[in-house]
């Protein structure tokens, strides 16, 4: 499928441009189509990144409970919990991950929709923290999937969960202008 | 559980019966417990937990780290009340040195444990809400929570893993606001005990979930070991702080709340009482408290002499102990944890038998399990 040169004319993002009454939905179309949609289908993904309740050991009380608690409030951030892998975009791995547990995360990471986004959370999930080097641990989950963000800690404050997920929406925008360069 | 059964997961077998896994991923099984349920259409046969997803070596780890090394490492085992582990730790330490506490230290000792204790309680009668359809008892919980957690970073510089305790004492002092805080807390948490009960234990939906279902009689709990709220739910007044008094609990006035059916409903119940009676006790300790050292004379390398011993204190979920072996030298020979939730849990065969899937959740809810502990 060919794709289309960006437009020379001043681009402005979907939700401006629908907002804005001097701006004809009509101009989202012509030559710079391309761009716009990506940019209108990353905004959208952005806006919902909606993570898979799987909290594995102490990182879930504060990443998936605490986070989406009253307090901290994820759901600002259009975040909100999934129980399936089906509905989820993104995979908090909150804990420490056992030979046991990698065949399941693994599992779990395959049966979720692309695009899919995996943020380790705690030292555990990053590089095997207080318990790497033992018999039955998996230094880092990003020895089984692909991670995203790191978010370092023994736990991260909801907040640091906060800035992972800032940093993987910071992430998804900037593959629509990857896309649009191409 | 053998790749055999993963087979089977929804197909009938033979004689029309159904193999169902829930978990390790489920929203309802408090971390990453797996259950393999045989079904009758809705009814529950049998259900057999398959445990070791959480398995982080812990037992082994310490046997190569020092002794003061390892009181964080025992915070992530129940991660939920965590000053409890650190305390059974520091207790089979200490008792082995032949150490002597600080009066002070052991009053800090009470007062963070007993809050935590309403922590932990709050986040199990928040979650078994949940775990019933009913979404606002949790974010309730957690917003008072919130509230705790302020007064923990206070004192102890974090939110979850305390680090708290020391062997011969605790890290540092309460600052002079303390009291002050306690106080604006229990305001709080007091009119979220009353507004908890209006909301969701008088409810009737609640009662009809609750009531009756997963009856654990006092005969198969003690032939099963059960202890904590759990057990005390079925009647039997069974509690270290008072059968066993250790530190200064013998200078406090309180109830031990029991219950009587010793279903879903009374646990809920005696959590909540016994958030009440944990408030009791914090008021006596910080009226009590006397000046002084927080913290006893350890050397700088710490030796813990040849022998072994068993301690154990009355956490959230029961009896949580510690054996522990030493030889001599720095770090432990053997340390053995035992865990309430993985006692209380061994009773879930015999609690899920005979009753309906929905109803399974709600069982296993009530336990209040904590998987870190479970596997260890």
């Amino acid at each position: 499928m060919a794709v289309s040169e960006p437009s020379q004319q001043k681009i402005y993002l979907p939700a401006e441009s629908v907002t804005d009454p001097e701006i004809p939905l009509a101009n989202l179309v012509p030559a710079g189509l391309g761009v716009h949609l990506k940019r209108l289908v990353q905004w959208g993904r952005k806006s919902s990144v909606w993570y898979l309740s799987f909290g594995i050991a102490c990182c879930a009380i504060e990443g998936l409970m605490a986070a989406g608690g009253p307090r901290f409030d994820l759901d600002r951030l259009g975040s909100f919990f999934r129980a399936t892998p089906r509905q989820a975009d993104l995979m908090i791995v909150a804990g420490n991950v056992n030979l046991k547990m990698a065949e399941v995360v693994k599992t779990l990471y395959e049966q979720m929709a692309e695009p899919r986004y995996v943020l380790a959370m705690g030292s555990c999930a990053c590089s095997g923290g207080p318990f790497r080097g033992s018999y039955n641990m998996i230094d880092g989950v990003d020895q089984i999937i692909p991670v995203d963000v790191y978010v370092p800690g023994c736990p991260p404050r909801p907040e640091a969960v906060f800035q992972g997920i800032l940093q993987i929406q910071a992430k998804i925008m900037a593959q629509a202008e990857k896309g649009a360069r191409k | 559980m053998p790749a055999a059964v993963y087979g089977l997961n929804g197909r009938e077998l033979a004689d029309g019966r159904i193999l169902v896994n829930i978990g390790p991923q489920h929203p309802s099984t408090h971390g990453v417990l797996q259950v393999i349920v045989e079904l009758e259409g809705e009814t529950v046969i049998s259900a057999e937990p398959e445990l070791g997803y959480l398995h982080r070596c812990f037992e082994k780890i310490c046997e190569g780290w020092s002794y003061p090394q390892i009181i964080p490492l025992t915070d992530r085992l129940d991660y939920i009340s965590a000053i409890f582990n650190e305390w059974v730790y520091c207790r089979a330490v200490e008792s082995l040195m032949g150490l002597e506490i600080p009066e002070r230290a052991e009053y800090l000792r009470v007062i963070m444990a007993e809050l935590n204790r309403i922590g932990s309680h709050l986040i199990a009668v928040g979650t078994f809400g949940m775990d019933l359809g009913a979404t606002t008892p949790f974010t309730w919980v957690f917003r008072v929570r919130e509230d705790l957690l302020n007064i923990f970073e206070l004192v102890t510089g974090a939110r979850q893993m305390y680090n708290y305790l020391r062997i011969g004492g605790v890290k540092q002092d309460i600052p002079e606001e303390f009291p002050t805080l306690i106080e604006q807390f229990f305001a709080v948490l007091e009119e979220f005990l009353v507004n908890y009960e209006t909301l969701l234990v008088k409810n009737p939906i609640f009662v009809a979930r609750s009531k009756m279902v997963g009856v654990l009689t006092a005969e198969v709990g003690l032939a099963y070991a059960a202890t904590g709220p759990f057990l005390r739910a079925s009647g039997p007044r069974l509690d270290l702080r008072v059968s066993e008094p250790y530190s200064v609990y013998d200078r406090f006035k309180f109830e031990v709340p029991t219950g009587t059916n010793g279903d879903c409903y009374d646990r809920t119940v005696v959590r909540l009482a016994e958030m009440r009676e944990s408030m009791k006790i914090i008021r006596q300790a910080l009226a009590q408290m006397p000046a002084g050292e927080i913290r006893a004379k350890t050397p700088k390398v710490l030796k813990v002499p040849a022998g072994e011993v068993y301690t154990a204190v009355e956490s959230p979920r029961g009896e949580v102990g510690v054996y522990l072996v030493s030889d001599g030298g720095t770090s432990p020979y053997r340390l053995k944890w035992r865990s309430p939730s993985f006692v209380n849990l061994s009773t879930l065969p015999e609690l899920v038998k005979g009753t309906k899937l929905a109803d399974f959740i709600a069982i296993l809810g009530s336990i209040d399990i904590i998987l870190g502990e479970v596997d260890r």
